[in-house]
């Protein structure tokens, strides 16, 4: 298959020297420029309000610290030492086989986090983990593992991002979620990478019986690919899930996202939404529902807006209909800014740049849900930040 | 204030005004009547400068400029504003977010919002699913923030239940009342010496004449105009013996 050879190749590509980093007792000896390259990622280095902390620079362990009772965080390594039976959540949801990636991921291993809520346990502020590529050309193949035990909550928020000046890399991401019977897990990403990095992630989701998956994803700076579609199974009657992605390609940046809803519990409900922007380069937005058993209902939403620059957007819907009387739709449409829209905001007395300026905004403004207020004015921040340079 | 000479404008291929003349002095409020079709939304975006309205012949003044070639957002700039009849509606823009982005302090928002019975639509995206008597309210609130000399209003009241139009003819009659820089309360921009407002508003009722002080009528007809008089005397005669007579004056 000319793809697995495709891939070898970009695993080959990135062999750089690896390096090791000390621990970091206190965040606030973080320099500066390392800082901002964090807040982009949505990492709050003051931890002020962030339950737990979790920071991994290429391929060590710099910072781990849980203030919340009931919420374990630590680096996957210590994770299976500390509980035997976390074997049986290892490689369970993703295949080692799967690719080349997730072969690189469990024969190269570089940690990864833990994050478990124990039961009814709900975190009080944002759990964050940050993975942070602060070498050049070098590859970080990580494994995360992620539980909230029955009718816990668990609120997350993982950045990555490059350090200044770190051009290039690969990072493989290998993430399995189990949310158990009544549990909630709200999980945002927000990627800030650079524009020689690959990006790998490969996750998948179980969902019980009630419980309610709310993944958000987030890019707006350049990237060299990124690839990922995960999958979320709602096994559980009454499962919910929610997949949000906000993406903004500028010339170079070639993204493929899609997701993926299974339906096979009763009565079980999935969306997925999607806000693509290409100033330059090229999107695949994908979708993919099934359902399984009758009475199901889910909604799949691609929205595309191609800015100057020459770029494109793909969106690919997919619904699967298994079962009688279900309900799945799809809605998709790929275009420009509409030009009464810019002319409406003129005719108040805003340039052509301010109202392109601002409808776009309005634009990437899905109100997503599960995210905590801060975070909306921080992506919102981001938004204007990546229009002013890149729109 | 508004000076037209003989303007001939096209859309879609299509002359929909022709040898158009019109002259709205400073402080005067003059009213546009005219059958369906006949050209009086395309006369204020072409005042407006909408650029899909193309202007073939003629001229347009503003305080004196020829403002003919002007981008929307210049006219904007210069003093121009417009009530639109069927405005578009802007995804994801919350409609307090576009008052304070028009000029409006940001506490002021709502207090302006107020006036107009419209504060519970400050988070709503910008005229998403708004009715139309709510799209005509919306429209006037953005005036009230944009506060232009020039007013351009596209059947502000058609469509508005009986109740709220006293309101709505309250808020333009306000809208055009001369202003010193106290009239601009709620701006950012720089406050204006005491200027005079005009005001060209299309109707087809009439019912804002019991509102604002108009000060002459037009009726356009097949994109010219037929006849200037009093706005009164022109909508009795209008329902009286409809937009057929107005052809006679325009042949004879
Ligand atoms: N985008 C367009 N494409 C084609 N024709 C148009 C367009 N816009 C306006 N027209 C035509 O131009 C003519 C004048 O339209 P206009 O909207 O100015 O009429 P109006 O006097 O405002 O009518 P009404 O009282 O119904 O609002 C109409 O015949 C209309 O169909
Ligand atoms: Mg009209």
């Amino acid at each position: 298959m000319s793809d697995s050879i495709d891939n070898k190749k970009i695993v080959d590509r990135f062999a750089g020297e690896k390096r090791e980093h000390s621990y970091i007792e206190d965040l606030d000896s973080v320099s500066t420029a390392d800082k901002e390259r964090m807040r982009l990622a949505g990492i709050d280095t003051t931890t002020r309000e962030r339950s737990a902390t979790y920071l991994q620079k290429d391929h060590s362990l710099v910072h781990c610290n849980v203030t919340q009772e009931g919420l374990e965080v630590m680096d996957i390594k210590t994770a299976l030492e500390t509980h035997g039976w976390l074997n049986e959540y290892v490689w369970r949801l993703v295949k080692p086989d799967k690719d080349e990636f997730t072969k690189q991921a469990d024969e190269v291993p570089h940690l990864g986090y833990f994050i478990r809520a124990l039961p009814g346990v709900k975190s009080l502020s944002p759990v964050q983990a940050c993975l942070y590529l602060a070498t050049d050309s070098i590859s970080q193949n990580v494994h995360n593992i992620i539980i909230a035990e029955e009718g816990s909550n668990l609120h997350i928020i993982t950045g990555c991002s490059t350090a200044p000046g770190v051009a290039s890399g690969l990072h493989i991401g290998v993430s399995e979620f189990y949310v158990k019977k009544g549990a909630t897990v709200s999980f945002t990403m927000i990627h800030n990478w650079s524009e020689g990095v690959v990006v790998r992630p490969r996750s998948s989701i179980r969902v019980e019986e009630n419980g309610r998956f709310i993944n958000n994803y987030i890019v707006l700076n350049p990237v060299e690919s990124i690839q990922m579609y995960p999958s979320t199974h709602l096994v559980g009657d009454n499962a919910v899930t929610s997949l949000n992605s906000i993406l903004v390609a500028p010339k170079g940046s070639h993204l493929d996202i899609g997701g993926r809803a299974v339906l096979s519990g009763k009565n079980t409900r999935a969306e997925i939404i999607a806000r693509a922007i290409t100033t330059g380069g090229t999107i695949y937005s994908r979708g993919q529902i099934v359902g399984e058993v009758p009475g199901v209902k889910a909604h799949l939403e691609c929205k595309g807006l191609i800015l100057e620059g020459g770029g494109s957007i793909i969106a690919i819907p997919e619904l699967e209909g298994r079962a009688e009387d279900l309900e799945l739709s799809h809605e998709a449409a790929v275009g420009r800014i509409n030009q009464s829209e810019i002319n409406y905001l003129m005719a108040r007395g805003l340039t052509e740049d301010e109202a392109v300026g601002v409808i776009v905004r309005g634009f990437l403004h899905v109100d997503i849900e599960g995210l905590p207020p801060e975070l909306k004015e921080e992506i919102s921040r981001n938004i204007q930040k990546s229009q002013k340079e890149y729109l | 204030m508004l000076h037209i000479e003989d303007l001939k404008v096209q859309i879609e291929g299509r002359v929909v005004l022709d040898g158009v003349n019109l002259d709205v002095p400073e402080g005067k409020t003059h009213v546009l009547f005219g059958p369906n079709g006949s050209g009086k939304t395309s006369l204020l975006m072409t005042i407006m400068g909408f650029e899909e309205y193309k202007v073939l012949r003629g001229k347009i003044y503003f305080r004196g400029e020829d403002i003919t070639g002007l981008p929307i957002h210049e006219r904007a700039k210069l003093g121009i504003g417009m009530s639109f009849q069927r405005p578009p509606s802007v995804d994801g823009l919350k409609l307090g977010e576009l008052i304070h982005l028009i000029g409006c302090e940001e506490d002021k928002v709502e207090e302006i919002a107020s006036e107009i019975k419209f504060e519970h639509f400050l988070n709503r995206d910008v005229n998403v699913g708004f009715s139309g008597g709510e799209i005509k309210r919306s429209e006037l609130l953005q005036l009230m923030a944009q506060q232009p000399d020039l007013l351009l209003f596209d059947e502000p009241e058609s469509g508005v239940d009986l109740e709220s139009i006293v309101l709505i003819g309250k808020t333009i009659s306000d809208l055009l009342k001369e202003r010193d820089g106290g009239g601009r309360r709620y701006c950012l921009k720089k406050e204006r010496e005491k200027r005079k407002r005009s005001g060209l508003i299309i109707t087809h009722t009439g019912h804002i004449l019991d509102y604002v002080d108009a000060d002459e009528g037009h009726v356009i007809y097949n994109g010219r105009i037929a006849c200037e008089a009093n706005p009164r005397e022109i909508l009795r005669e209008i329902s009286a013996n409809g937009y057929e007579e107005c052809l006679r004056c325009l042949t004879q």
